[in-house]
């Protein structure tokens, strides 16, 4: 299992970070899922084995965590928020909005790959509402006319 | 990233370098920073914590516990290494203030965790930012780096013999390891899953060590005190409420945003003057004052001091700070259902209570809100929130059960207004899908 040099970098780096080895294992199972694009077979075999951890305890930890997936996304996830603060000021209509537009639902990915779509709980963005993070990139105050033009960069990107 | 805003009546002192490139640690140092960690070293453990005690600060993550005392309950002799935890696990919805901290001064922070290590004689820190906050661990990363290199962190920090080392960690998506010892568990590598106490975290926490833990916020109001002194950030606040707090105002105001005010502010007047009045000429119907978790209070009790103790006689939370307006337009029913609806998927499942409990309630309030209720559905979700309460390990369980239970109580005609079969009096026809009634026994 090859990662970026970066990975291994940071992964060397984090482990003098603490005294036990398991503790590397949330934040790295993240960053390999930023490169490999989900938790696959294979990252979770390694993780395990880095760690010294069963391959179960490494699934274990994957499940609890709302960020982590063994599910291919598309390039672009799109998660708008939908908890009270957004709710009161209009994420419902938006999240229906970028359904229609994306023509996928909640946890889908679009037929190119470009796009996977996610109706998540609160980012931190209350006092900016409605909100949502595109990857890990924030987009706040949102409206209809302001989702499609984000939206129609990211797919011209994704080209 | 998000945009700052200000009023005249805002008391600036964990957003003083706000918009100023404080990130920078040269900007950082310009502007007064570090100082206090020099002031500090010079101190004994013993002053610190009574500099702390005396400046009446309580946790800002929303227990409010009296910061001072929690690090004087870690034992001076320990066999363990012990340890200071930094909560940047922000995620009780309506609040959105730690991620301003961290952006624009996350050298305070760091500042911060340094003096409460040598309060207690910690030499390690770590610094939890929650997955979702990815550029915010950038940030932190730069900092803490530069810290280093500057001498502030490591080796002999600045000439004094002592050593400290500081570290971020980056969570992955959990609400519920904003509760101390699920982020415990988290930064072990494992579920955060919650674990029982006694011991507290100031015996047994981290790896086993004494560990002190403590909000962003709490922390970043620290140097202050050191520098100008308990007495000084005590007088900001209201008795036992000391200083000034971080609100999220957020939901129907005009000028929604984070405005750092006293403690002990009224209400009314955050959400009038300060946010610029409910949104599009409406009334206010009800106010969340401390994050989702707190019991809703009604516009009428809105007329109230925001400090811990003023809110916890008038049957709710300050919390952690997030001010939810509400207008009156705004379906309670809908509003504890989308509450129950967080609660059940943040629940962890470890207590049955809270597992069971937040799946029925969320099942019921939907059915309820899409106009297949029945009366008896009403008791039945107060009693089954109330028997939630005291009956877990984490808060999390209470956290679902308050608001619900205060919705209940207060709003209890707004569910009869959904009753068999009506739709639901706040939203357009059609805008909820109806589910049938199926018994009305």
């Amino acid at each position: 299992m090859q990662f970026s040099p970066e990975f291994e970098n940071r992964f060397a780096e984090m482990l003098k970070h603490y005294p036990v080895k398991r503790s590397v294992l949330v934040p790295s199972l993240l960053y390999a899922q930023d490169e490999v694009g989900y938790l696959s077979e294979e990252v979770i075999a390694e993780m395990a084995k880095r760690c010294e951890l069963t391959e179960l305890e490494v699934r274990n930890v994957i499940s609890y965590y709302s960020m982590l997936t063994t599910k291919p996304r598309g390039k672009y996830n799109v998660q708008v928020c939908t908890n009270i603060c957004c709710m009161l000021r209009g994420s419902d209509e938006l999240y229906d909005h970028v359904r229609q537009k994306l023509g996928i639902s909640h946890k889908m990915t679009t037929p190119d790959g470009v796009f996977s779509l996610e109706s998540v709980e609160c980012i931190g963005a209350c006092s900016w509402a409605p909100a949502m993070q595109v990857n890990y990139d924030f987009h706040e105050n949102l409206t209809n006319e302001k989702v499609d033009r984000i939206l129609d960069e990211y797919a011209a990107k994704a080209k | 990233m998000a945009d700052l805003v200000s009023h005249q009546d805002e008391v600036k002192v964990i957003s003083k370098r706000f918009g100023q490139g404080a990130a920078n640690i040269d900007r950082y140092v310009e502007l007064g920073g570090y100082a206090a960690l020099k002031k500090a070293l010079a101190m004994s453990s013993d002053d610190i914590i009574n500099e702390v005690k005396a400046s009446n600060l309580r946790g800002r993550g929303g227990a409010g516990f009296p910061t001072g005392m929690k690090w004087s309950f870690v034992p001076k002799q320990a066999p363990k290494p012990k340890y200071v935890l930094c909560n940047g696990d922000e995620s009780e919805p309506g609040t959105c203030k730690d991620r301003l901290i961290l952006e624009h001064d996350p050298h305070t922070v760091i500042e911060g965790v340094v003096i409460a290590g040598l309060s207690v004689g910690a030499k390690i820190g770590y610094i939890y930012i929650r997955g979702e906050y990815r550029y915010l661990s950038i940030i932190m990363q730069k900092a803490i780096a530069d810290a280093y290199a500057k001498g502030y962190l490591g080796k002999n920090i600045l000439g004094s013999g002592i050593d400290f080392d500081v570290f971020w960690h980056g969570g992955a998506g959990a609400y519920e390891v904003g509760e101390e010892s699920a982020l415990m568990e988290s930064l072990e590598g494992k579920r955060g899953i919650p674990r029982i106490r006694p011991p507290f975290p100031a015996v047994v926490g981290l790896f086993g060590g004494p560990t002190i833990i403590n909000n962003v916020e709490t922390l970043a109001a620290v140097p202050s005190i050191i520098n100008q002194g308990g007495q000084w950030y005590a007088e900001l606040g209201t008795p036992k409420n000391g200083g000034t707090r971080l609100f999220c105002l957020s939901g129907h105001v005009n000028k929604p945003g984070v405005y750092e005010l006293p403690m002990g502010y009224n209400l009314l007047k955050m959400i009038n003057d300060v946010g610029g009045g409910v949104w599009n000429g409406r009334r206010l119907k009800a106010v969340t004052p401390g994050g989702s978790s707190c019991p809703v209070i009604t516009a009428e009790e809105s007329d109230v001091p925001m400090d811990f103790d003023s809110l916890m006689k008038i049957g709710s939370m300050l919390g952690s700070g997030g001010v939810v307006v509400l207008d009156d337009q705004t379906c309670m029913v809908k509003y504890a259902q989308r509450i129950m609806r967080f609660y059940q998927h943040e629940s962890c499942g470890w207590c049955i209570p809270c597992r069971e409990g937040t799946d029925w309630l969320k099942k019921s309030l939907d059915r309820f809100h899409a106009g297949a209720g029945v009366r008896k559905d009403i008791d039945n979700i107060q009693y089954l929130s109330e028997n939630m309460l005291g009956r877990t390990f984490c808060p999390l369980g209470d956290a679902a059960a308050l608001p619900t239970i205060s919705i209940v109580k207060k709003y209890r005609d707004e569910f009869e207004a959904h009753l068999e079969g009506r739709p639901c009096p706040f939203e357009p026809e059609g805008a909820v899908q109806r589910l049938p009634v199926l018994a009305a026994h």
